[in-house]
């Protein structure tokens, strides 16, 4: 048996996505023109698909703030933060995170997988549980393979499946750690935060919640699915990233335990891997400073999310449950997703395909992502052409619908 | 209805009661043991979707080979059976379980155990 013969059936599947006669899983963009556009294919594309919800990869400040730490202290660390040292920056964008969310430590990854990888995997061991909501990300389920704890899934979003979980736990020993995520990626639902903190007091669980598409979008300030819920003091660990809305890579995990500390010589992601370079940690720096100066941009990406969730479903597609800055359209099966994705991109839109096995429950998805930046326009363009699009395919109906005001009896 | 796993035909085992007390009818639910049936006729109603072809289900099924079910799906219905039975099975648990046979075994076990 060949190494690769495992993979057959993955083969197989992935051939049949190439014979729409593009890869979405290697779009090459020539060349990045702005936060929304990049050249695909030789032609103008609008970007609605790369997490960039404030669109500030390209803000003056933060590129300004990278190019002058490449310029004073190079490109890159050359090793890691226990066996090379740290640069002073990465302790004060970790204390600056740490003062944002108002905790006492902070501890920045290389990036946000890494950050999810390592924490969850060192915080619970042999005879702990660890409570994941099914549908967490692949890196929450990484972590999974790499604890001795018992894992139990509870279900999406549903706080009384994970008290029946607990319950079951009845008295045995050992830690309990729940996993949540403020923003789920594929359908962008927020978790029913309050109720699962509570559902976690009444059993002494320790509470996690990954941020990596809640920071920014959600909160007065910015600080997530935790702060616009009103339970930042009850979360043990809050996981984020800088790869998103901070505009660059890395990630990060805030906690006010005394011990915290530990963990930069037991999280294995921390220790045998190199540092963030100067450039990233300073434009992730600046990228902090203005998402406090700028609640603005916060307001505009809502304004935005409203603009392509409501024209979308005024036109009768079938969206994820809530607006969010990822809006996940719903398709019947795998080959209409791909199709559909293709005539976007051939209509010079790009968004992300999510198929199964990376999506919950085996759905098909379009899933778009927001960005601050985008205009109105360039969003009710894209409601047209994909409402051209979903009629072509049958996916939407034809005629705008009627509303049946009165009927026969 | 035969079980999926022998082909003999399944005991029916009254559980429910009516009591009538003049003008008042209550219904008693009497405690009653989950039987390996009970377990395994549950499983066959969450595999049925994934039959490949003609071939039934069995106890010596392999659930991951012989049906069309995948990975995810087959974690979402432990978390069905979890709840319809009452005990939690740890994934790495899961990851060891191959048959339909093994799955209600496991199932058997850990409510032993509760």
């Amino acid at each position: 048996m060949g190494l690769f013969d495992r993979h057959a059936g993955l083969l197989e599947a992935y051939r049949d996505v190439r014979t729409t006669g593009a890869d979405p899983f290697q779009i090459r963009m020539e060349r990045v023109l702005s936060p929304t556009e990049a050249v695909i294919n030789g032609r103008k594309t609008l970007l609605v698909g790369t997490n960039n919800y404030f669109g500030l990869t390209f803000d003056p400040s933060c590129m300004e703030a990278a190019i002058e730490a490449i310029r004073a202290e190079g490109t890159g660390t050359t090793g890691s933060r226990i066996a090379n040292g740290s640069y002073s920056e990465h302790v004060f964008l970790e204390e600056e995170i740490a003062a944002f969310y108002g905790k006492k430590h902070c501890m920045v990854f290389t990036t946000g997988y890494q950050a999810n990888l390592g924490v969850i995997s060192t915080l619970v061991g042999q005879g702990d549980h660890l409570l994941i909501d099914a549908d967490s990300h692949a890196s929450i389920y990484d972590a999974c393979k790499m604890t001795q704890a018992e894992v139990v899934r509870f279900k999406h979003n549903d706080p009384s499946s994970l008290e029946s979980r607990l319950r079951r736990l009845g008295d045995k020993p050992g830690n309990k750690l729940v996993i949540l995520e403020g923003i789920y990626s594929m359908l962008g639902d927020s978790a029913p935060l309050k109720e699962f903190v509570e559902v976690c007091k009444k059993y002494g669980a320790y509470v996690l919640v990954d941020e990596a598409h809640s920071l920014g979008a959600l909160g007065e300030t910015g600080r997530g699915l935790c702060e616009s819920t009103g339970v930042l003091d009850d979360c043990h660990f809050i996981v984020g990233t800088f790869s998103k809305t901070l505009g660059a890579i890395g990630g990060y995990c805030v906690s006010n335990d005394p011990d915290f500390d530990i963990l930069r010589v037991t999280v294995r992601s921390y220790m045998f891997t190199a540092s963030l370079p100067p450039s990233i940690v300073a434009s992730v720096r600046q990228a902090l400073r203005v998402v406090k100066a700028r609640p603005e941009l916060r307001k505009q990406l809502w304004d935005n999310v409203a603009t392509l969730y409501d024209g979308l479903a005024a036109q009768g597609f079938k969206l994820g449950p809530e607006h969010g800055p990822v809006v996940g359209v719903h398709l019947p099966d795998r080959m209409l997703a791909i199709g559909f994705w293709r005539a976007m991109l051939d209509a010079g839109i790009y968004v992300n395909v999510a198929v199964p096995p990376a999506t919950p429950n085996g759905v098909s998805l379009l899933r778009c992502s927001v960005c601050a930046a985008h205009t109105p326009e360039q969003l009710q363009h894209m409601v047209e052409v994909m409402t051209g699009i979903g009629r072509q395919l049958g996916v939407i109906s034809g005629a705008p619908k009627l509303r049946v005001v009165a009927g026969s009896r | 209805m035969p079980d999926p796993g022998t082909g003999e035909p399944l005991l029916r085992t009254a559980h429910q009661l009516i009591v009538e007390n003049d003008d008042i009818a209550n219904t008693l639910e009497l405690p009653r043991l989950t039987t390996r049936l009970d377990v395994i006729r549950e499983i066959c109603h969450h595999l049925a979707p994934y039959q490949a072809g003609e071939r039934p289900i069995i106890g010596a099924t392999v659930i991951a080979k012989d049906l069309t079910i995948d990975s995810l799906a087959i974690m979402d219905m432990v978390m069905e059976l979890e709840d319809r039975f009452d005990v939690s099975i740890p994934m790495n648990v899961v990851a060891e379980i191959h048959t339909v046979d093994q799955l209600a075994d496991t199932i058997l076990d850990l409510r032993a155990k509760r």
